[in-house]
């Protein structure tokens, strides 16, 4: 990949706050026009990642470039050219919807009419309530406004951090289908979330935990690096269902998934019909009712799990 | 400077926005120095006394009356027990024991020169001296009324007197330590005070949680990210803060005229030139804090404590010369101190720009150094 028309490259940033490692060694570079994926849980330095690449913070080491800028050095010709959502809602609450918008694209040097036809997807969802102020809003509301705040201005690059976090399911839906909308005009879109059923709306995504990247690939690819079989597992009552899997001696894994366990089993090279039989003697002999065992392919956040996994048995081996 | 005056505007807009703090900018210079001026003078009003008269004559029974005739004293006991009226002002239940001596008034009329105690409750030194002063002032005042009743009186006695008279004005001397000039009006001394004080604290206060506020609210991070730069950030919140603070003298200047006949002998333009100076170096102090902290509460609180030191050495409540040498020092580099002097100065005495050049070159000198410490405070911690 040519990296010089890559929008967003980081190598090697390190970020400490005191004796906390925010971000260890990030390495990654997301391309032209992509909708490229932050999927980690909270506290795991995504925020901070995109502190550094709005040149909110200077990272220790490594170097990130916006836009072929370097972020410390260009940090007036990035802020011109890249819009930031943060996590938090981040506007005047004491001003109204369009004194807010107003403002941000002044502060801009552009005007709400110039950037209006980019805008007004999102915006004129919410202009019925342009009088009203920004801190009396629906959450959803607050967010389409901070979005069209953040994208009133034409920027090249835009990001977003956890843009749908405390945001009900459909207005998810429908935040990340404006995403897709923005995408198709050219835009590259950096975006954060804790939630992995959000992966699959990117183009690509990079898992993120502790301050490091475990892995940076397409949301199926992801999934595909699960390293063994996987089985979903049903069974009455769930709590001892949980219990007497983990005891099962194949066992690597057994995680609850809405109202089915993940199972996965060590024996890779056995044939799946084997293991379910297996798995249904064993809980039957335990007193599980209700039992049945079926293959499915992992997803991200199976692959999630067990890259969390081997990075704590890693840091574990590591410090012994 | 274009994005200067958007964020001007979006501040005007804010400030007007919130109609409590408009309220409470007119409001506070106003209810502020009708309250703090009335209620911090040194003026002492109903001081109760405890008579220990022990001459029981028409003159010892003259000074008690005098005493209370003046509004200044009200009886608050007595008894021929000086002891009794030890007990009295150890319980607090008076402030002050008169104790008339026997042959005080044979004395008068004798020698013309008699004494009287008082014994006060220093616990308070301020107001002990107030009200020793005022007893003084009106002994004086009776004893000159003696004087001239007497001469009469002695000239017959003096004729049938084993001892003649002695010539002259008839005296009550007081035995006092120390001395207070409680014909000083104190609401005129302390009014520019206390003006000073008030534009100090909306200057400070407001600066600090301003800018503050928008660190919580997450809105600076939103404009770092803008081309604003934080020169254009920092005089977008300062100017209007300062005109605020223009407005709000402007005001406590009318009530000080307007409900205190305060003098203004000097040139308004010399008060407000000060003023001017000043607020630069009250408003660096809330850009520091605003710098140092991160929630309204934190900037609060360490506004408060630094406000607190600067008020009590600013001369404001206690006289700067007679604190330790130390304290001298530091209140020497207290903008406060010097445009406090300056107000009063230009006010009360009418100094001209050449007696008040010394206050203006500090004033300016602070808030230049202030100033710059807080920019490059605030630059340091956002980078």
């Amino acid at each position: 990949m040519n990296q010089a028309s890559s929008p967003v490259v980081l190598e090697g940033v390190r970020k400490t706050f005191g004796s906390t490692v925010a971000l260890d060694d990030v390495t990654l570079d997301v391309h032209a026009g992509e909708l490229f994926g932050l999927v980690g849980p909270d506290g795991g330095g995504k925020t901070t990642l995109f502190r550094i690449l709005t040149t909110l913070l200077v990272p220790d080491a490594g170097t990130a470039t916006v836009l072929g800028r370097d972020v410390v050095r260009d940090l007036w010709e990035i802020r011109r050219r890249v819009g930031y959502m943060p996590g938090r809602f981040s506007l005047y609450p004491d001003l109204s919807v369009e004194e807010n918008l107003r403002f941000f694209a002044s502060v801009f040097g552009t005007t709400l009419e110039k950037g209006y036809d980019i805008i007004a997807p999102i915006y004129q969802q919410i202009e019925p309530f342009k009088e009203r102020r920004a801190g009396q809003l629906s959450g959803g509301m607050k967010q389409k406004l901070a979005l069209s705040c953040a994208l009133v201005h034409r920027p090249e690059v835009l990001f977003l951090d956890e843009p749908t976090t405390g945001v009900d399911a459909v207005s998810r839906r429908e935040f990340w289908d404006l995403l897709h909308d923005l995408q198709a005009s050219g835009l590259t879109i950096v975006v954060s979330t804790p939630y992995m059923d959000e992966a699959d709306r990117c183009d690509r995504v990079a898992l993120v935990q502790t301050g490091r990247i475990l892995a940076i690939d397409e949301p199926g690819a992801v999934g595909a690096r699960f390293p063994r079989p996987l089985f979903a597992v049903h069974g009455v009552p769930r709590h001892a269902t949980i219990e007497a899997l983990r005891a099962f001696p194949h066992a690597v894994s057994v995680h609850p998934f809405g109202d089915t366990l993940h199972y996965s089993d060590a024996r890779v090279s056995l044939a799946p019909a084997q293991v379910i039989t297996e798995v249904r003697e064993w809980l039957g002999a335990r007193g599980i009712a209700e039992v049945a065992v079926t293959p499915i392919a992992p997803g991200i956040e199976d692959a999630f799990m067990a890259l969390m996994g081997d990075e704590s048995d890693a840091t574990t081996a590591g410090a012994a | 400077m274009r994005a200067l005056r958007f964020l001007l505007r979006k501040e005007f807009l804010q400030i007007f926005r919130d109609p409590a703090l408009v309220r409470m900018l007119f409001m506070i210079p106003v209810v502020q120095l009708l309250v703090l001026s009335n209620a911090a003078t040194f003026e002492v009003k109903r001081a109760r006394m405890y008579v220990v008269d022990h001459d029981a004559s028409t003159m010892s029974r003259g000074v008690v009356d005098r005493l209370a005739a003046s509004g200044r004293f009200v009886r608050g006991g007595g008894s021929g027990s000086v002891a009794l009226g030890d007990d009295a002002l150890m319980r607090r239940d008076v402030e002050m024991v008169l104790t008339i001596p026997p042959g005080f008034e044979r004395d008068i009329v004798r020698y013309r020169h008699t004494a009287v105690q008082l014994l006060l409750n220093a616990e308070d030194g301020a107001a002990a001296a107030v009200t020793q002063a005022y007893a003084r002032e009106i002994l004086a005042r009776y004893a000159t009324e003696l004087g001239t009743e007497l001469f009469p009186a002695t000239a017959l006695a003096g004729a049938r007197a084993e001892r003649p008279p002695v010539r002259g004005q008839p005296a009550v001397q007081v035995r006092t330590r120390g001395w207070y000039n409680a014909e000083l009006d104190y609401r005129h001394y302390m009014v520019p005070g206390i003006l000073v004080q008030l534009l100090t604290i909306v200057g400070t206060l407001l600066t600090a949680m301003n800018i503050v506020r928008e660190k919580e609210a997450g809105t600076l991070d939103q404009l770092n990210v803008t081309p604003v730069t934080r020169s254009v950030f920092i005089a977008a919140k300062l100017i209007p803060l300062w005109i605020i603070s223009m407005v709000v003298l402007s005001i406590g200047l009318v009530v000080a005229k307007v409900a205190f006949g305060v003098p203004m002998i000097g040139s308004l333009f010399l008060v407000f030139g000060g003023a001017a100076l000043y607020l630069v170096a009250a408003l660096g102090i809330g850009l520091w804090v605003s710098a140092v902290t991160e929630t309204q509460q934190q900037a609060m609180f360490v506004n408060f404590s630094i406000l607190m030191v600067y008020l009590l050495m600013s001369g404001l409540f206690t006289p700067v010369s007679s604190m330790p040498e130390w304290a001298q020092w530091v209140a020497r580099f207290n903008p406060m101190m010097h445009f406090i002097s300056l107000m009063r100065a230009v006010m009360l005495k009418g100094a001209g720009f050449a007696d008040v050049a010394r206050q203006l070159a500090v004033l300016a000198t602070a808030g230049a150094v202030v100033l710059t410490i807080a920019v490059r405070q605030y630059h340091k911690r956002s980078a």
